[in-house]
């Protein structure tokens, strides 16, 4: 597509000569077409709740850019969004790309699952499309060497390798309680792929996989499950999965009082806010290594507060949407074009770091951002902190968790 | 392997079996008896559990005390449902009604999604951790309330059914409709009531499964097929049937989570469905037609 206003030679001239009269040189600029964002995200079936979230975000993000005066570089012109539903299914998510991509838009934002997000690129690349990828954390989706995919926050690879860090850090601060671990997780590409990872490292931090245990999604009952967790009485549960199944089994766990050093997640689906408020006593002392916001940034406290206000919940898919958003739109203005080539360049040499994540400047190798994080979460009865890394950590861990009374 | 692993996981099954036995039995009513395939079940489920959710969360009525609400409010809903919609658009014809209840599930999930977003919620009362110890294993109490309440309401509803004029004129209008209408039966009345009955027992089932469960707009997808398979295994329109179907459902959910790991186990549930459509299409304790 071309962002090029469709004006005559007679038009100009008559705008040059008007602006030179009124001394209005932004006139013709003025006149900037609207830049079309394809947002796809899962807003009905299974993932709707998550979908929705990250659609809020990336609306925020634009409304914001747009509020400000569009896209400077481009003499103003809005963002405007162009929505599309995956339903929580991957074939669906294919097909919106291409009926988004009938209406013209010039990149993608989504698309909160990993198993959507895989076909639903190289749907895109086949436009050479950029898209970005805001959750949707299988390293598969740039190591495909598609180029048009980007992605900001960290894939379960880099998660895997912080939560480990922070693991072993967390882990001998305690004195090294824990020794051995049970992994639990669901049974698509999201949990399979990071349990595999997961289990890969470890080993290297000194702890023992006691056993894998993976589960359907959905999952009515986690009882026989937990009787298992139980009977092979390990010092960590790490779970991976989503969030119907993740508070499910939180709640079973806490039924059935099974005693561990921790219960920690990697991605955990249902760790947010809404677990604190309705299960305080299931959520407290859970543990997740997730997306997160820096703490100690105002603007992210701000962005809270505005979210909340509104009745809803501040979880990753909200602010990771609003990044991937910003961050395209920051693309689009080093480029001074919306043009997907000159795009993609500016993605490939992007160092933005106007953002509120715990990441330094962009840097893009593949199409993955390689200062992208996680950092470790805990539950207590009325909130989510930061607890590792120390540079934005709010409160300190509480591990080993005690013991059931 | 351990037989304490065993006992719980039969236990296990007979609980979960008796929630799926809950969701079905107004299922099996609708289903078997008026042949009515009813695709909004678990969007109607789905309806019951917010309503269980909100009387809680806003007016502060306790779930088992929701009941008296419930229950009374499904029947009413189903009942004008059945009159101002399904009814009316049918023109009598079984496949019209399917596609009509196929369209209130997507237009009610829909709409569901819309007012109270996808986010999955759960209700904290004062029991719902509570633990019962049975033998080595602890058992949630609510989860023992709905078995109970369940084989109560199925038992109850066999019942009604058997001796009632009512059901009666339920019973009559399923076997032979021109006949029932002959001897002066009010056929679209008895379809009413039926339909709003079914959606009676979903009340139920939403104020017994809210405090074990969560609820958010795709739960009837959770539990509707099971609740299908519940129905054809134990034989339409058949309380008892529903009563086994679900216990038998639950055991094989168990067993087959236990064995084959929860990721396999469930093919179980698909294995009892082709098994019995192939070798006994009529249920355990269903009449054949």
């Amino acid at each position: 597509m071309t962002l090029t206003p469709r004006i005559s030679r007679r038009a100009v001239v008559k705008a040059a000569a008007a602006s030179t009269v009124l001394g209005a040189p932004g006139l013709l600029l003025a006149q900037a077409r609207p830049i079309k964002v394809g947002l796809i995200h899962p807003v009905s079936g299974a993932l709707a709740y998550s979908g929705g979230q990250g659609r809020m975000g990336c609306q925020m993000a634009i409304d914001e850019i747009n509020a400000a005066g569009g896209i400077k570089a481009l003499g103003g012109a809005r963002l405007e969004a162009t929505l599309g539903d995956s339903q929580s299914r991957p074939e669906v998510g294919v097909a919106e790309v291409e009926r988004l991509h009938q209406e013209n838009v010039a990149a993608y934002v989504g698309c909160f699952s990993s198993a959507i997000a895989l076909p639903a690129t190289q749907a895109a690349a086949k436009y050479n499309t950029p898209f970005m990828i805001d959750v949707g954390v299988s390293d598969a989706i740039v190591s495909r060497g598609l180029k048009n995919v980007f992605r900001l926050a960290p894939g379960n690879g880099k998660c895997v390798d912080d939560a480990f860090a922070g693991l072993a850090e967390v882990n001998k601060a305690a004195g090294g309680v824990a020794k051995s671990v049970l992994l639990v997780h669901e049974d698509s590409e999201f949990g399979t792929s990071t349990a595999r990872l997961l289990q890969g490292k470890i080993s290297g931090v000194g702890l023992e996989v006691k056993e894998v245990l993976k589960h359907a999604t959905p999952t009515r009952d986690f009882s026989n499950l937990v009787l298992r967790v139980k009977s092979l009485k390990p010092d960590l549960v790490i779970i991976s999965n989503y969030q119907n199944e993740y508070v499910l089994l939180a709640r079973t766990m806490h039924q059935q009082r099974v005693d561990v050093a921790g219960m920690f997640s990697v991605l955990g689906g249902g760790f947010n806010y809404r677990l604190v408020k309705e299960q305080p006593d299931v959520a407290q002392y859970m543990m997740d290594f997730n997306h997160w916001y820096n703490p100690n940034n105002p603007k992210a406290q701000a962005m809270r507060k505005a979210v909340e206000a509104r009745g809803g919940l501040f979880t990753f898919e909200v602010y990771c949407g609003y990044n991937a958003v910003k961050c395209y739109a920051d693309a689009i203005e080093r480029a001074r074009s919306a043009e997907k080539d000159k795009v993609i360049a500016a993605l490939e040499t992007s160092t933005w770091s106007d953002h509120f994540m715990p990441y330094g400047p962009t840097k893009f190798v593949n199409g993955q951002n390689t200062g992208g994080r996680a950092v470790l979460l805990q539950a207590s009865k009325t909130d989510i902190d930061v607890v590792w890394p120390n540079e934005f950590a709010g409160a300190k861990p509480v591990f080993p968790k005690p013991k059931f009374g | 392997m351990d037989a304490t692993i065993l006992l719980a996981a039969a236990i296990n099954g007979l609980l979960i079996g008796g929630i799926y036995t809950l969701v079905a039995s107004g299922l099996t009513l609708i289903y078997g008896v008026l042949h009515i395939i009813n695709f909004a079940h678990g969007s109607m489920l789905m309806l019951a559990m917010f309503g269980v959710f909100f009387l809680l969360t806003k007016a502060g009525i306790d779930p088992y005390a929701a009941l008296l609400v419930m229950v009374p409010a499904m029947f009413a809903l189903g009942y004008l449902l059945y009159r101002g919609v399904i009814g009316r658009f049918s023109s009598g014809k079984d496949e019209n009604i399917l596609l009509i209840t196929l369209g209130l599930s997507i237009l009610i999930e829909n709409l569901a999604l819309m007012f109270f977003k996808g986010d999955t919620r759960t209700i904290s009362v004062a029991y719902s951790d509570k633990m019962v110890e049975l033998g080595p294993l602890l058992v949630s109490l609510p989860k023992i309330i709905s078995f109970v309440a369940a084989m109560v309401l199925c038992g109850v509803l066999g019942l009604w059914m058997q001796r009632s004029d009512t059901g009666k004129a339920i019973r009559a209008v399923a076997k032979e409709r021109m006949g029932a209408r002959l001897v002066g039966i009010d056929v679209d009345r008895v379809f009413a009531v039926s339909y709003g009955i079914g959606l009676a027992t979903l009340g139920a089932a939403a104020c017994l499964l809210m405090p074990i469960f969560y609820v958010s707009p795709t739960i009837g997808h959770v539990f509707v097929i099971v609740a299908f398979t519940v129905v054809v295994l134990g034989g339409m329109g058949s309380f008892l049937g529903a009563v086994v179907g679900g216990l038998i459902v639950g055991l094989t959910e168990s067993f087959g989570g236990l064995f084959l790991g929860e990721s396999l186990g469930q093919i179980g549930i698909s294995l009892i469905f082709i098994l019995i459509l192939l070798l006994r299409p009529s249920g355990l304790f269903g009449a054949g037609r």
